[in-house]
């Protein structure tokens, strides 16, 4: 199908943009990459009045590192991010998680912040800007504000932006030695939205007790769902296979309550769930130990 | 648009996709699922594949856009990849060909100086299109094919048998290939 009418605005700056949210409020839309949106409007199941593009505002790309933090540009592409040697050598977990967000052809487009403002439930990246412990800075015409990513997500394809707020920038924390991380999903084939996936974030101290354990889930409910139960059965413990296995049991029975679909039963998106929470964490902390033994010879 | 500068207008709501069939009668982009999923449709834009579905054409003011049309030499002669898939008889009813073309372009130049390509590497490359005649093996048989030739001959002799499964099946984890 074909989308409805809409009036289009080449945002030809930053502030332009936040000026025609003020102006048309609701009836207004971003375009970032387009690579959600645009089919959604192509179904009619989204008919902005106004389209604001922000692809010829050059300000809001690239990714820089400054103090203990990565700074990616809302519209950066997720090719670029996935080709980074910045996020490579800081932020590991990105690179490992991009190649399973569709396929090339739509990351050539597609842009890191606008798949995090768009909240869908079964994307990888608000996932991992949970575990991260990702920054999120939004902007509008009143100011601007940093929001938690654990913050962000309030309910399916919603989050915190107001109607006249731009997410701006995502800040994402430099890996630490001693930290370890792992992203794992499950689709029908590759590229496909996953049945579930799994991004893990740890930090073990030079002893090996880790310090934090954050495993944030998607697919398994209205928004990325960040475990509480690995954060309990593990922070303050030595990792072992047992105490992995009990963490990802807990997650499964505890702190996701998935839905059935076409797809995959509620039942199997729970099994998915313990098993990637498994394998995610045990690679987790396995980099995790190389991290902390490479900065203890170094 | 291929090289020349070409005018056109178009309303806001129109897709890339069709701008380029009704408006410059350049046909050779298909329009399969118009939603991002099939491929059919996919062009380089400033030298990067992307679904000409999920573009509006007046985003597209100014940029360097390249189609299936742009392949072939002015005198007609195919480009190596054309050639490869005619070769290898990697299309049948043809609807999908254009898609797979313009996705695999970018990809092979990229790898123009690459030793031989691993299966998984190319069906990774196919991957974001789909064909409901081929079966793919003879996609794969010309992505291999169009390799050596782009790359001069050299370095693909060493090639995987073609069979080989790639892990993508249903159930598996991605991830553990990766």
């Amino acid at each position: 199908m074909k989308p409805c009418s809409f009036e289009y605005v080449k945002a030809e700056s930053l502030e332009h943009a936040l000026a025609v949210l003020v102006e048309h409020g609701d009836e207004a839309k971003i375009l970032a990459g387009g690579q959600s949106l645009v089919p959604a409007m192509n179904f009619r199941l989204a008919q902005p009045a106004v389209l604001v593009d922000l692809n010829g505002v050059g300000a809001l790309s690239g990714i820089e590192r400054v103090d203990g933090m990565v700074q990616v540009g809302a519209m950066t592409r997720q090719r670029s991010a996935e080709r980074s040697s910045v996020l490579s050598a800081h932020v590991p977990l990105v690179t490992e998680t991009m190649p399973f967000i569709a396929h090339a052809q739509i990351r050539n487009r597609g842009t890191f912040g606008g798949s995090i403002a768009h909240a869908d439930p079964s994307a990888e990246l608000p996932a991992i800007s949970v575990a991260l412990s990702a920054t999120l800075q939004v902007t509008s015409s009143r100011g601007s504000r940093s929001i938690a990513a654990s913050d962000f997500y309030v309910d399916l394809l919603t989050t915190a932006l107001e109607a006249d707020e731009i997410l701006v920038r995502v800040d994402l924390p430099i890996a630490v030695p001693g930290s370890g991380f792992a992203f794992a999903e499950v689709s029908r084939r590759h590229g496909d939205y996953a049945l579930v996936g799994v991004a893990a974030s740890v930090q073990c101290d030079a002893s090996g007790v880790c310090q934090q354990a954050r495993v944030s889930l998607l697919s398994v409910g209205p928004g990325p769902v960040l475990s509480t139960s690995c954060a309990a059965a593990l922070i303050g413990e030595r990792p072992t296979t047992r105490t992995i296995a009990d963490a990802a049991a807990a997650t499964a029975s505890d702190d996701i309550d998935p839905e059935g679909d076409i797809h995959a039963s509620a039942r199997f998106r729970r099994h998915l769930a313990r098993v990637l929470v498994e394998r995610t964490l045990t690679r987790a902390f396995a980099r995790a130990a190389v991290s902390a033994g490479a900065a203890e010879q170094a | 648009m291929n090289g020349r500068a070409r005018r056109g207008s178009a309303e806001s709501r129109h897709l890339l996709s069709d701008f380029l069939r009704h408006e410059l009668g350049l046909t050779g982009t298909h329009v399969g699922c118009e939603h991002g999923v099939c491929g059919a449709c996919t062009v380089l834009i400033n030298g990067e594949a992307v679904r000409s579905c999920l573009v509006f054409a007046v985003q597209c003011e100014g940029a360097e856009v390249t189609t299936v049309e742009g392949l072939a030499a002015e005198d007609g002669e195919l480009h190596p990849l054309q050639e490869a898939f005619q070769a290898a008889h990697a299309l049948q009813c043809g609807f999908c060909t254009p898609g797979f073309l313009m996705s695999l372009l970018p990809f092979l130049e990229e790898r123009r100086d690459s030793g031989a390509l691993t299966d998984d590497e190319i069906r990774d490359a196919l991957g974001g299109n789909l064909c409901r005649c081929t079966g793919y093996q003879n996609i794969v048989e010309a992505v291999r094919l169009a390799h050596t030739k782009m790359s001069g001959g050299a370095g693909n002799s060493a090639g995987n048998s073609v069979g080989t499964s790639t892990g993508n099946s249903a159930g598996t984890c991605a991830a553990e290939g990766a």
